[in-house]
């Protein structure tokens, strides 16, 4: 993350790009959108030092909304392409986000690997269960037997649980928040961006045109969970008491307790359907190094620059790349 | 007396050591003063597998393998089976008569000399003056079979010696002593054979050999990594795929020069990775083969319509599907020139040698950054595993190219001028060259969107029809300026006399066999050809090249695939429907023997499609 003095505060409303975005009324995705420039203006970031990626579907056109460098990527590969970007230029603040079925299901695969790449970015999830954009479809979140209105028959997949993927392949920041919870929300996506490693927000939000079950009205309920009494659906973790944050990153055990409680946590939500409830919060946080630090200690040329810090022409432009080590091996 | 020319064979089930056998073989004859030509062929297997290799040896530089040989050496029986056919009378075999009767194997030429080693004597012996468990000491057998094929051909001894020290350094020193021992033990014993003196296909000794240390031994994919280092490539993706991976643990294993190598999850996110470092305006490139060019189009088009400098090493390899994964075709080529969907500009280059492997893979990225488009490069697998003794390559012309780049659009203090260091930038401004500045992340006034979808000027989504048609055209203009810029010499190139009996076309490694073959046809068949390379496949010089084929008495184009795709390109671009056709789809490159026989045959017998077939 850069850390540059700005002469004059930047305001979220000078982060808002000229163009009006096209989701439907009453879209989660506004929130979301404007909770990203609060959390940005929040922490001061140089706009020009940040790259908003995102992919494909409702929330692949956030990018466009911010003003700050933006990339549209592919369906399913936000995440490659901001690894790439941060791991180039490590001193950009990249952020990444995309749908569920943009991340839990063409981009599977890549949201396992970049767990295992602890490098220093941000990814948002904009989870509402469906594929909007192409009419309603089944999301890899959408729970077993649900039956969005969209959707002709009930859905017999089984839903992925994105906490537990992801603890499992190895994000070091896991949180949640709600698209109609602005204050969390920005809350939520500044600590996301200060922490050092692969951060993961997921984003729960109604779609108003396509999942009539996941609605504003659905999480402003009271359920009864796990206790006797009625309650908000919608809690945050600290208010019952719940701490994810690994305080000794030295410590195997401390790290392995945190990472059973956040699995805990996760499941006794999965779907959050019937009277189950959707904690807000950080779910397991631990400081580890970074692929950037470990970069380093393969490459130690990299110490104090970046990778495309390194020079390879002079002003002339001739190449000075020295390829002495390279023949070497090679001389008959 | 003395021949200026054998072609030598080793094979082995894979991984017990052929590979290093060859390159101490072909070590020792550069060090003797010979240039030599080494072709690998493998499974895709790690450990059993019948592999071999085999070391063209010539007085003068060689890039092309011969087929028949005169010496196939061996220590276990299944190679002698495979290959005892293929040596040409009065050769030789070097055999482990503990497990190869010569008798039962067929094809064998009566008149081949037979030279049977006891390996396992010899091993038992070096084991005992040197106090080692003779399990340990099954690798040399290698050592022995290479050293007794020298003795054979009349090499000194020293040259191994020589050889084994630029092999083994470091910590691996003191393998050079053991080994020389095992190496001479192999001397005396092939000495003492009977045949021996009277061998018939003894090498002359070298006139005028080059100085020691003055050249190179070198395959493609190396010459290629070390082309993209001399650019400047300083982040590289992969996913594990044969033959391209070897390019890949080359640059790995080179941490010194800041060169990032990812191992990606998939190809997916190899392309994809790639895409979004060059964004930010690194020099960045990624390598794959075959199926994994097939899964990485999607990606390519994503670079093309946001105008990215990407370039992708496709090293071609058998296909459809996993097809021969570790055997050569040029089956790609109408596939890269047209990957991807939708329409966009791509230029795509195919190295010929060692030296355009070089030249193209440092080009590559000028031509990414100056025309910001994907450039693709398709070496295939002759040029990536076979090896060749080269000069050095020239270094001294090069000169890096970043094309238009906005490094500082605000002046003075960018947190003093907030409101124009967020200014927008027009990243995709419609330009006359097509060519639109790009501001890189980071820069202060230069903020702009980057999407698939259409787009306007400063990238946002647009379907608006008359900013696409802008869009689109804009894009492709700048093939205009590839056509107009690149050296012609790079784009294709008219090798031998501009009159000649048949004009063969080609491109990427059959330049090797074809230029091998054009003096042999000339001196021993009075056959006068010349040779039209192509470099630049996209897009492509149809002008030059249809001058050239207009003047030309006869045509013929030869290439590793089945349904003549560089003959189809050239009729696509130039109208131009070429005669004949020479084509091999064994997964087996073509030889130098093979180049002969198909001129011979279209000037003789006017045949339309000839099919070629030779090797294991």
């Amino acid at each position: 993350m850069v850390t540059k003095t700005l002469n004059e505060p930047i305001k979220a409303r000078q982060l808002k790009s000229d163009i009006n975005p096209d989701w439907c009324p009453g879209c989660g995705d506004f929130g979301i959108v404007n909770a990203i420039q609060q959390a940005l203006a929040g922490l001061q970031l140089p706009p020009w030092d940040v790259y908003f990626l995102s992919g494909v579907g409702c929330s692949g056109k956030s990018s466009h909304y911010v003003q700050a460098y933006g990339a549209h990527t592919l369906h399913g590969r936000v995440l490659p392409y901001a690894l790439g970007a941060k791991m180039a230029n490590p001193e950009l603040t990249v952020l990444a986000a995309g749908g569920d079925g943009d991340g839990l299901g063409i981009g599977a695969g890549h949201f396992v690997h970049a767990g295992r790449r602890n490098v220093d970015m941000t990814y948002i999830i904009f989870d509402n269960e469906v594929y909007g954009l192409t009419k309603g479809q089944a999301s890899p979140t959408l729970a077993q037997g649900e039956q969005p209105k969209s959707l002709p028959l009930p859905n017999i997949n089984q839903a992925i649980n994105p906490f537990g993927l992801a603890l499992a392949s190895g994000y070091t920041f896991i949180a949640r928040t709600y698209s109609y919870d602005a204050k969390h929300m920005k809350a939520t996506i500044m600590k996301a961006i200060q922490h050092r490693g692969m951060a993961l927000v997921d984003i729960i939000q109604p779609c108003p045109t396509y999942n009539n079950l996941r609605t504003k009205e659905f999480f402003a309920e009271e359920v009864c969970g796990n206790s006797d009494t009625p309650l908000p659906r919608v809690y945050y973790l600290e208010d019952d008491g719940y701490d994810g944050v690994v305080k000794d990153a030295s410590d195997t055990g401390e790290i392995h307790e945190k990472r059973m409680n956040a699995y805990q946590k996760a499941y006794s939500e999965q779907g959050y359907s019937a009277d189950q409830r959707v904690g807000l919060g950080v779910y397991y946080q631990v400081n580890l190094p970074t692929y950037e630090d470990l970069l380093k200690q393969n490459f130690p040329v990299l110490e104090g620059t970046t990778p495309i810090g390194l020079s390879y022409h002079d002003e002339k432009m001739k190449p000075t790349t020295d390829l002495t080590s390279g023949w070497e091996a090679l001389i008959v | 007396m003395g021949l200026k020319e054998i072609n030598w064979m080793i094979g082995g089930p894979q991984g017990t050591g052929v590979d290093s056998s060859a390159t101490l073989f072909a070590r020792a004859m550069t060090v003797a003063g010979y240039w030599v030509f080494g072709k690998r062929e493998y499974h895709s297997n790690i450990k059993g597998k019948h592999s071999y290799f085999q070391v063209r040896v010539n007085h003068n530089p060689v890039q092309s393998s011969l087929d028949p040989i005169d010496l196939l050496a061996s220590f276990e029986k299944t190679t002698a089976e495979i290959h005892a056919h293929e040596i040409m009378a009065e050769g030789a075999l070097i055999y482990d008569p503990a497990s190869t009767k010569p008798e039962t194997l067929d094809g064998l030429d009566a008149s081949v000399k037979l030279f049977p080693m006891d390996f396992q004597s010899i091993l038992n012996e070096i084991a005992e003056e040197t106090g080692t468990n003779p399990m340990k000491l099954v690798i040399m057998k290698n050592t022995i079979a290479v050293a007794a094929s020298l003795a054979l051909y009349g090499v000194e001894i020293d040259a191994i010696e020589e050889a084994l020290k630029g092999l083994f350094t470091g910590a691996k020193t003191k393998l050079v002593a053991s080994n020389m021992l095992a190496a001479k033990k192999a001397y005396q014993v092939i000495e003492a054979l009977s045949g021996f003196a009277e061998y018939k296909y003894k090498l002359a000794e070298s006139k005028n050999p080059p100085a020691k240390g003055s050249r190179l031994l070198m395959n493609g994919a190396t010459a290629c990594g070390l082309g993209k280092l001399k650019a400047g490539c300083r982040f590289l993706t992969y996913y594990s795929i044969t033959p391209a991976v070897d390019e890949c643990i080359y640059l790995e294993d080179r941490p010194e020069y800041g060169i990032v190598v990812m191992q990606c999850e998939d190809e997916l996110s190899a392309v994809n990775m790639m895409n979004g470092a060059a964004t930010t305006g690194i020099r960045t490139s990624t390598a794959t083969s075959g199926p994994g060019f097939s899964l990485m189009a999607e990606g390519i088009g994503w670079a093309g319509i946001n105008e990215v400098p990407v370039v992708v090493f496709n090293y071609q390899r058998g296909g459809p599907s996993t097809g021969l994964p570790t055997r050569s075709e040029q089956g790609e080529l109408l596939f890269a020139i047209n990957i991807g969907h939708g329409e966009f500009p791509k230029i795509v280059m195919a190295p010929g040698d060692m030296y355009e492997c070089f030249e193209d893979s440092f080009y590559s990225f000028n031509y990414a950054d100056r025309y910001q488009t994907p450039v693709i490069v398709l070496p295939d697998k002759t040029l990536a595993n076979n090896t060749q003794s080269i000069d050095f390559f020239d270094e001294s012309k090069l000169v890096v190219d970043r094309g238009e780049v906005v490094s500082n659009q605000v002046k003075g203090d960018p947190m003093e001028k907030i409101d124009e260091s967020l200014a927008i930038y027009p990243r995709f401004k419609i330009t006359e060259s097509g060519v639109s500045p790009r501001p890189l992340p980071g820069t202060p006034g230069g903020i702009h969107w980057l999407t698939g979808d259409e787009h306007t000027e400063i990238g946002h989504i647009t379907e608006d029809p008359t900013i696409r048609m802008a869009m689109h055209e804009k894009r492709f203009r700048k093939l205009d300026l590839v056509a107009k810029e690149i050296p012609i010499d790079r784009q294709y190139k008219l090798y031998g006399p501009e009159k000649a009996d048949l004009t063969l076309v080609s491109w990427g490694s059959i330049k090797g066999p074809i230029h091998d073959a054009m003096p042999v046809l000339k001196e021993k068949y009075g056959i006068t050809v010349n040779h039209l390379h192509i470099r630049l496949m996209s897009p492509f010089p149809a002008k030059g090249v249809l001058d050239i084929l207009k003047k030309a008495k006869n045509v013929v184009c030869i290439e590793l695939n089945f349904t003549n795709q560089l003959s189809q390109l050239i009729t696509m671009r130039t109208g131009f429907q070429i005669p004949h056709h020479a084509v091999k789809y064994t997964g087996r490159p073509i030889s130098q023997c093979e180049v002969i026989e198909t001129v011979q045959k279209i000037l003789k017998e006017k045949t339309e499609k000839v099919v070629l077939s030779y090797g294991h």
